[in-house]
């Protein structure tokens, strides 16, 4: 009987695999199937899912609530917009380290005062470093073009040098979506590693933790970092994808937005926060017909509710399958 | 009038009071003994709605308690003195007081009439009436907690180990304190660690063992044959 | 030398009404652990009503008094509907609760009242003098009644009854109820006076820089600074805290654009949080 069950591969990962396998060839014929607006917005969604997916790093697995994450985004967009107005011709890889540099500064920042500082106190940092760059982006015209940001060409995808090509919404979609799915899946992979639980466990039992043995200053320090790393790579995609960098999105909305994709999708399930955020941008597109101005008010409304009623969000109830 | 009926209690995931039976008629005073840990300070818990009530029943006065929120035992005539006796630390003894003394229905005159009764008793607070209750000592702090449960003017007063941590003569203090409000017709439960003062004030006695009640006895019978207290207690 | 009296000036009357909006937040904060990300949205809020009830009656006075009122019973609707149901859980989701409701409102605000600019005026004309420098009247006036609605609240505090079941609720909630004290209306009627100094706050400071939607974000956010700094559900120490915290905005508005001045503010409150988490001004945890 044992042996049997042995031989036969664990029915849990293979429905997971599936769905997987299923969702991500979707989103590789979604570009060919839909009309252009909605091609752009499923990329967009990616985007944003990716953005939340960081946030769910420190929300969902660490039990550290970020209200600052729109400086790590916004830092990658500015970086990336340095790489692509300084270097000519404009080169993608360059746009992407820079990006990723700009969000992983921060990101020593915030980690830095992650380690000093409990919950609420955390959040509130957050929310006040991502304000003051707010501010420095906004007022600091010389360098980051103050209120009207900065605006480039889009690069080129190349391989190594040897050939090169323009990207056309439905490539660049998928490039998004290649580098999307696999920080989830890196991202994945080191959740469900013994670091992953170390987080976990700080999540649950902070003082436990500590008292087992482990540097909890550490473990938080690398959460951070990867957590800003992941942001700032979805602000690079943004940036190239839109040809702008703005401070808008340094502003606090972002990190609101954010929170409230990984509330209404799940958090702790990383892929929660993509349907948190598919959820929240289809509402907002579709109220936005009826009432283009306030369609924040039925949306804020049902979030409340589903604090309320469904704390665990959308797709929260798969925490525990998802995270063995 | 307060009767509890096989309760059983959990906190958290542990369960902590398994099948406890007590009753308190009106105007009694019965004592609850046992040693450290046993459940007796959780069964006035129980009774408080403080801890989770997952089996049994606890009415008083033929009244379940089940439905009733917590801030609506005082106005049942259920004080409570916990353990650590928690004053508000940062209000003064007056206002201390003032908490039970502003209650619905309550008359100028009324209020007067116990500031003077609890004054009476315990003429310290009188003199320290404008002090914070975070600066009186230890002796103090447990005479405003009972003068805080006294100005409910409640029928029945759940007195946690009152003579906790105290000197000898607020011992006596404490039992004289208790002989008085029996004499005024207040029932109590008084959960104790010491049992000679226990004997003494209370009428009937239930002795605890993890999380239940083993014996129940009258104090005189057990005042007679000490052997009872000795295997429960090891006193 | 004149532009720094001047500031002063503009820091201790920024001060004091900073002082009402981050009073009411550490008050709603101390006695039921929540961080009120909407208390700056309900001073807009109080701020729209109160110059719509401007412009019916064209009494300043009446306007200020009719704002504290309706916030307060919105504040006491909200508290009801959106938080009571959150007791008891993580802090986390009343903080995301009265985000969404800070969300909703300020929607709200645009449907109702629009995008333009609304207008409180002045409740007093003319400038006051100081040696050779003119400050307007109305400002001191401000600063005057904040002060005075500040000391209303302290007295109620201090001495009413239902100002005792406070103290008491805040310092212990559970031998409040063993009291007998109605804690959850105690919560409620908290939550409705918080509500009410901040929207008072709003129709006074109407007339400094106009009523837009978003002047709430602003506010929450300074009173959130004023209310670490001064310790978490003391309000003495918010008072006290506001105005320093105003001053030194003021000082810097000198040096840099007022949109740079409130990194000050932010560096203070890291600094705070690092080396005096208990507060700037309260002595070192026993």
């Amino acid at each position: 009987m044992t042996a049997l069950a042995a031989a036969l591969p664990r029915p849990r990962a293979t429905g997971y695999w599936t769905a997987f396998a299923i969702v991500v060839a979707v989103l590789v014929l979604a570009p060919t199937l839909l009309p252009p607006f909605w091609q752009r917005f499923v990329t967009e969604i990616l985007i944003w899912g990716l953005l939340a997916m960081s946030s769910d790093i420190l929300i969902g697995y660490t039990g550290m609530v970020s209200f600052g994450h729109s400086a790590f985004f916004g830092l990658g967009m500015y970086g990336a917009a340095a790489a692509l107005l300084t270097v000519k011709p404009p080169s993608l890889p360059l746009a992407l380290l820079y990006g990723l540099i700009g969000a992983g500064v921060v990101a020593v920042f915030v980690a830095f005062f992650a380690t000093r500082l409990r919950d609420i106190y955390f959040g509130i940092s957050t929310l006040v470093f991502s304000q003051i760059f707010y501010v420095i982006i906004f007022t600091w015209t010389e360098v980051t073009g103050g209120e009207n940001g900065l605006t480039f060409r889009q690069p080129q995808l190349s391989i190594l040098g040897l050939w090169s090509t323009s990207f056309t919404p439905t490539t660049f979609h998928w490039f998004v979506l290649a580098v999307v799915v696999g920080s989830y899946l890196v991202v994945r992979r080191i959740t469900q590693s013994p670091f992953g639980m170390v987080l976990q466990s700080i999540r649950e039992n902070e003082p436990r933790t500590r008292a087992i043995g482990y540097h909890v200053e550490r473990y938080k320090i690398v959460a951070v970092m990867l957590s800003g790393l992941f942001a700032g790579l979805a602000g690079v995609l943004y940036a190239i994808q839109n040809k702008f960098a703005a401070p808008d999105f340094v502003f606090f909305v972002v990190s609101g937005e954010v929170v409230i994709f990984n509330v209404m999708g799940g958090m702790g399930t990383l892929v929660g926060p993509f349907a948190g955020a598919a959820f929240f941008l289809l509402l907002r597109e579709g109220l936005s017909r009826y009432m283009p101005e306030y369609y924040l008010i039925p949306v804020g409304i049902i979030f409340i509710i589903m604090i309320i009623f469904l704390p665990q969000g959308l797709l929260g109830f798969l925490r525990r399958r998802l995270n063995s | 009038m307060l009767i509890l009926e096989n309760v059983d209690a959990h906190y958290g995931k542990s369960h902590v009071l398994h099948g406890v039976s007590i009753e308190v008629r009106a105007g009694e005073v019965v004592g609850l003994l046992g040693r450290n840990g046993v459940g007796k300070t959780t069964t006035l818990k129980a009774i408080m709605g403080m801890a989770r009530r997952t089996g049994g029943r606890i009415t008083f006065e033929g009244r379940d308690l089940e439905g009733v929120p917590p801030h609506g035992l005082a106005g049942l005539g259920i004080a409570w003195v916990p353990e650590e006796r928690r004053i508000f630390r940062l209000l003064t003894v007056l206002e201390n007081l003032r908490t039970g003394l502003d209650r619905p229905g309550m008359t100028p005159a009324r209020r007067d009439g116990l500031l003077d009764k609890v004054y009476a008793y315990f003429p310290i607070l009188k003199e320290r009436r404008h002090q914070a209750g975070g600066t009186l000592s230890g002796g103090e702090q447990q005479m405003l907690a009972i003068a805080r449960a006294m100005v409910l003017e409640p029928k029945i007063i759940l007195l946690d180990e009152p003579t906790e941590g105290l000197m000898p003569r607020m011992v006596a203090q404490i039992q004289e304190i208790v002989h008085a409000l029996h004499r005024d017709g207040v029932a109590i439960l008084l959960v104790e660690q010491n049992v000679p003062l226990t004997l003494d004030a209370a009428g009937r006695v239930y002795i605890m063992e993890k999380g239940t009640v083993r014996h129940h006895a009258a104090a005189a019978e057990l005042r007679a044959d000490q052997r009872v207290i000795h295997e429960y207690l090891g006193v | 030398m004149d532009q720094i009296i001047i500031q002063t000036l503009h820091g201790l009357v920024n001060g004091m009404v900073l002082a009402m909006v981050a009073s009411g937040l550490t008050l709603i904060f101390g006695i039921m652990d929540i961080v009120n990300f909407a208390h700056g949205d309900l001073l807009m809020l109080g701020a729209f009503v109160g110059a719509t009830v401007l412009g019916m009656t064209g009494s300043y006075w009446l306007a200020l008094v009719a704002a504290a009122i309706v916030i307060a019973i919105l504040g006491a609707l909200l508290q009801v509907t959106t938080l009571r149901p959150l007791i008891g859980r993580d802090p986390l989701t009343t903080i995301l609760a009265t985000f969404g409701v800070s969300l909703v409102i300020q929607k709200y605000a645009l449907w109702q009242w629009g995008p333009s600019v609304r207008n409180i005026s002045e409740p007093v004309r003319g400038d006051f003098n100081l040696f050779h420098l003119q400050y307007p009247w109305y400002r001191i006036v401000t600063a005057v009644v904040a002060g005075l609605i500040l000391t209303g609240l302290w007295l109620f505090l201090k001495y009413g009854k239902y100002g005792i079941w406070i103290r008491a609720t805040t310092q212990d909630r559970v031998m409040a109820q063993a009291m007998g004290i109605p804690v959850p209306l105690v919560y409620t009627a908290v939550f409705a006076i918080g509500s009410a100094m901040a929207a008072a706050s709003g129709v006074l400071f109407g007339p400094f820089a106009g009523v837009t939607q978003t002047m709430g974000f602003d506010f929450t956010v300074r009173a959130f600074v004023v209310v670490v700094v001064g310790g978490l559900g003391n309000l003495g120490g918010s008072i006290l805290a506001s105005i320093f915290i105003s001053l030194l905005e003021s000082y810097a508005a000198i040096l840099v654009s007022p949109a740079q001045a409130v990194i000050v503010s932010f560096v203070v409150l890291v600094l705070t949080m690092l080396f005096r988490p208990t507060g700037l001004f309260v002595p070192t945890p026993r």
